[in-house]
């Protein structure tokens, strides 16, 4: 399978997640500047995290509106697998691909962090590798990534089975319902504040996020 | 001085030198280009003769001090480099702009040697916060902007030191360093070599922000400097992030001969300095700088110090190539000059010649030999009384800022971007970064400005030991460093003989433990005019090692229950500028003496048995003594242990001198193979015990007269919230 990872300028997450697709899971990833992106034809595409366009403005809304973007929602539309991590989730959600609003952390700080996270469903184009009943742990970084919504929609969200995976206990940047990963309606587009491609080598602390790069082949595959 | 209509800061004799050299008075552009490049900034005039004591020669050094960066080889076609700046002077006065322009003038110097930068570091010293609400203001807004630059450029920030003293109250020190990877093939110099070759300045315009920098710090902080904020610069980080991205692809295209980044002095010091290096002259065209402003006047324009701005010596023929990579990334570029054969560096506006100085004879300043006198000796201090309980002592150290977890300030930086970050902030005595050759890198920086108050010569000798020590307790041997020396003001004989021991001090060691300086800087006019007083003797250094075996990495967190504790060196009745004796209100009349050959020694003994695969965590012992340094190692695991201190090698003491002495050369191992490790240290004659085993969450200590009981729970919340704890007490 053809995995694109798409860079924009100030990306700065994009070699990291070429790094694991290619050399770790040997899989066809290629790093593709945001002009170049004109093709459908991946297999799956990754907007990876970073500071696109400098956050200038409102984190991520400036890639939102580039033509890639157009790319990615024939993607969608075509039910391949699309994954936001960080800012690629906040790119995901200005898109309008993902329910919901990412704020400034509670704390008005940037918070890195090696997170205990709770697996809520496993039906996800990014998580049908895992157990049900999973217990994983990935690093968070970021400044933006406080999850909220109305209670309307988390409910909705909560019925449809979207939220993708919450903080198992503690929530340092205070997200609706502790949320940490959303899905849309046909769980093919995955947004995730956590970094799976941080926790992808023992040494670095840990190995869950291959399965969530796993998932995505497996998805692929069926 | 006021030379028509521009003010320098050139004394008589050296504007007499100037006068002298060129046979002519030079014009007003020509003065002020002279004097950013004079600057004591720019040219380390008073500093060069004494800096040329230290050792910068050894097998794997490439590129010594002079460049921008060092360069050192690691093998299998890898360099690693490393540079440290400090930007004191614009942190005190806008701490969140100063500390990020700060990151990004390391950063440049890593990335115009042709090499990505892969990690951030930072020495920050305040005031004390658990009295100023200054301080605590400065803090908060000198992390927060290393993080919002750092994190934004994607390069982690992964270890640091902070300290606090009220001697730091008006003068803060932020000093940064980076650490940079590339392909020896690659590497770029600042020289510009070959005439023809364009010069290429991209990235920011050029605007009125950071007029007169260099100068600025190159004198002392007055209450006028608080209109001087524009003598700050302005940070960009996703400019800088572009600038990082589309340099390396230009350089991976092989069309650059030279680079060099725009810091102290901007134009005037950065093209003389290509020049100087290359034995060439630049023709610089003015009106093709971009500038954010239409009124800036030649000398506004060659010494503005606007941020995110690189000077690109481009091949001939290949200015297109260039121009479409500037392109691709959005970056601003123009073609303002040319490199020439006069050695000499002309600016022209339009085909008039405005400038015209001998390369030479601006990029070297003339050396400035300034006296010393030895301070006198201060009334000796007593001996503070025995406290009642120990553990209250233990604790109130825990949560003393300098001692106390630096988790406040490190979770706000990213410090897994890069995904290389084994040993992580708080985990280790250093960070340990994987190297694409299956070898990791292991830094650290380390100052302690109370040592070297008392004495400059054998503190920075122990500051540069115990930045070693920290190297060596992760599985690392130490293969070159950086020296960065921060005092007052040099016309003071009292504080430039603190200067010329403390480099001293760090040479004689160097030598000793056969490690090359590979840079630095030296930051003067540490102090405050209208106190009048001056920073403590600051020397902070930067120690790079090498693990051999990722598996050899060490951290701090005690090893299984039942491991052996063993406690490596003899303790010392030894308290002056210890951070026991601070919180006590004492100062100590002398640091604890450092020996060069048992620290060799030791540090050597202790990797072989880290690299015999025997030992389970390791642990230096500095600031708060071997009482902090096993609650630290407990805090880290959450496991507790038995320890019976009278086993321990020691001169006779009462129990809290012991516990909290300072005494360099030791270290805290945990190992499942006690006997081995015994033998080792023996045959090496490095005294070393069992003193007991790792068990339990409580740290029992038994001493000559008394005992020591705590939870972990209790190190825990003294040690890890304390910071947070005084900065945002409203958290819960």
């Amino acid at each position: 399978m053809k995995v694109a990872v798409i860079q924009f300028p100030g990306s700065n997450c994009d070699r990291d997640t070429v790094h694991v697709l290619k050399n770790v899971l040997r899989l066809d990833a290629r790093l593709i500047w945001h002009e170049d992106f004109r093709d459908s034809s991946y297999d799956a595409a990754i907007l990876p995290g970073g500071f696109s366009f400098g956050d200038h403005l409102r984190a991520g809304i400036i890639a939102a509106n580039s033509p890639a973007i157009d790319i990615v929602r024939k993607m969608v539309d075509d039910g391949k697998p699309v994954l936001g991590i960080c800012n690629g989730f906040q790119i995901l959600i200005e898109s309008g691909f993902l329910q919901g609003a990412l704020l400034r952390n509670s704390s008005l700080k940037f918070v890195c962090k090696w997170m205990d996270l709770k697996l809520e469903n496993n039906r996800s184009a990014f998580t049908c590798s895992f157990d049900k009943t999973s217990c994983v742990k990935m690093p968070i970084a970021h400044n933006e990534g406080r999850f909220f919504a109305e209670d309307n929609v988390l409910d909705l969200i909560a019925a449809e089975g979207r939220i993708v995976m919450s903080y198992a206990d503690d929530n340092p940047t205070g997200t609706s319902r502790g949320i940490a990963a959303v899905s849309n309606r046909g769980g093919n587009v995955v947004g995730m504040m956590p970094h799976p491609e941080r926790a992808s080598d023992h040494a670095l602390g840990g190995t869950d996020g291959l399965k969530v790069f796993q998932s995505m082949v497996e998805w692929v595959r069926c | 001085m006021l030379v028509g209509e521009v003010e320098t800061t050139l004394t008589p004799e050296e504007m007499e030198h100037a006068r002298r050299h060129l046979g002519r008075e030079p014009n007003g552009l020509e003065w002020a280009m002279i004097d950013a490049e004079w600057s004591e900034h720019c040219s380390y005039k008073s500093s060069k003769t004494i800096l040329a004591q230290l050792p910068t020669t050894g097998r794997s050094v490439l590129v010594g001090p002079g460049y921008d960066s060092g360069v050192v080889d690691i093998g299998d076609g890898y360099v690693l480099t490393l540079h440290t700046e400090s930007h004191n002077h614009p942190s005190a006065i806008e701490p969140y702009g100063g500390a990020a322009t700060g990151i990004g003038g390391v950063v440049r110097d890593i990335l115009c040697m042709g090499t990505t930068p892969i990690a951030l570091l930072n020495a920050l010293k305040f005031g004390d916060i658990t009295k100023s609400d200054h301080s605590k203001w400065i803090m908060k807004n000198v992390v927060r902007g290393i993080a919002d630059y750092g994190n934004c450029i994607g390069v982690p920030t992964v270890a640091g030191e902070v300290e606090f003293d009220e001697c730091f109250e008006r003068n803060c020190l932020v000093d940064v360093a980076c650490l940079g990877l590339g392909r020896k093939e690659e590497i770029l110099l600042a020289e510009a070599t070959h005439p023809g070759d364009s010069i290429y300045l991209v990235g920011g315009s050029t605007g009125r922000d950071g007029i007169h920098g260099s100068t600025f710090a190159s004198r002392t902080l007055a209450a006028s400097s608080e209109q001087e904020r524009s003598a700050v610069q302005i940070p960009d980080p996703f400019t800088k992030k572009l600038i990082i991205e589309a340099t390396l692809e230009a350089n991976r295209a092989r069309i650059l001969t030279g680079c060099k980044d725009l810091g102290g002095g901007g134009l005037a010091t950065g093209l003389s300095e290509l020049a100087d290096k290359g034995h060439t002259g630049i023709d610089v065209y003015l009106k093709e700088v971009p500038v954010r402003e239409t009124d800036m006047s030649p000398i506004e324009v060659m010494i503005s110090e606007s941020q995110e701005r690189m000077l690109l010596v481009v091949k001939v023929d290949a200015d297109l190539i260039l121009q479409d990579i500037m392109e691709k990334y959005g970056v601003c570029w123009a073609r303002i000059g040319e490199v020439t054969g006069t050695n000499r560096i002309i600016v022209l506006r339009s085909a008039e010649v405005i400038a015209d100085l001998p390369t030479s004879f601006l990029a070297n300043a003339p050396i400035i030999s300034r006296k010393t006198r030895m301070p006198t000796a201060r009334n000796p201090e007593g001996t503070p009384a025995s406290p009642n309980d120990i553990a209250t002592v233990l604790l109130r150290l825990l949560a003393s800022p300098t001692i106390a977890s630096k988790e406040w300030v490190f979770r706000q930086y990213d410090h897994e971007v890069g995904i290389r970050t084994v040993a992580k902030p708080g985990e280790a005595d250093a960070s340990v970064l994987k190297l694409p050759n299956g070898k990791c890198a292991a830094i650290k920086v380390d100052g302690n400005a109370r040592f070297c108050d008392l004495d400059p010569y054998v503190g920075a000798a122990s500051v540069l030991a115990e930045c070693c020590r920290n190297v060596v307790a992760v599985g690392a041997e130490p293969i070159a460093f950086l020296d960065h020396c921060q005092f007052g003001d040099p016309n003071n004989e009292e504080i430039f003989w603190a200067f010329a021991r403390a480099v001293q001090g760090i040479a004689d060691f160097a030598r000793a433990a056969s490690l090359p300086c590979v840079g630095g800087k030296v930051s003067f006019y540490n102090q405050d005019e209208e106190a009048g007083t001056a920073i403590k003797s600051s020397p902070v250094v930067t120690v790079l090692g090498l693990v051999e075996k990722p598996a050899h990495t060490m951290k701090m967190a005690f090893g299984p229950d039942g491991d052996a504790i063993i406690v490596v060196g003899e303790t010392r009745c030894e308290l002056g500028g210890s951070e026991y004796y601070r919180t006590l209100g004492f100062r100590g009349n002398t640091p604890p003496a450092l020996n060069f050959e048992v620290e060799v020694h030791t540090t050597k003994a202790v990797l072989e048995c880290i690299r015999r695969g025997w030992v389970t965590a390791c642990h230096d012992i500095s600031k708060g003594g071997l009482g902090v340094a096993l609650a630290e190692m407990a805090v880290a695991g959450g496991k507790g242990a038995t320890v019976d201190c009278r086993l321990l090698a020691a001169e006779k003491m009462r129990d809290d001198q012991f516990l909290f002495s300072e005494t360099n050369s030791r270290f805290i191992l945990t190992t499942n193979k006690p006997s081995q490790v015994l033998k080792s240290l023996s045959n090496a004659n490095v005294p070393a015990a069992v003193a007991g085993a790792v068990r339990g969450t409580t740290l029992h200590l038994t001493l000559s007269s008394s005992k020591l009981d705590c939870e972990i729970q209790a190190l825990h919340e003294a040690y890890v919230n304390s910071i947070q704890g005084i900065l945002e007490p409203w958290q819960k």
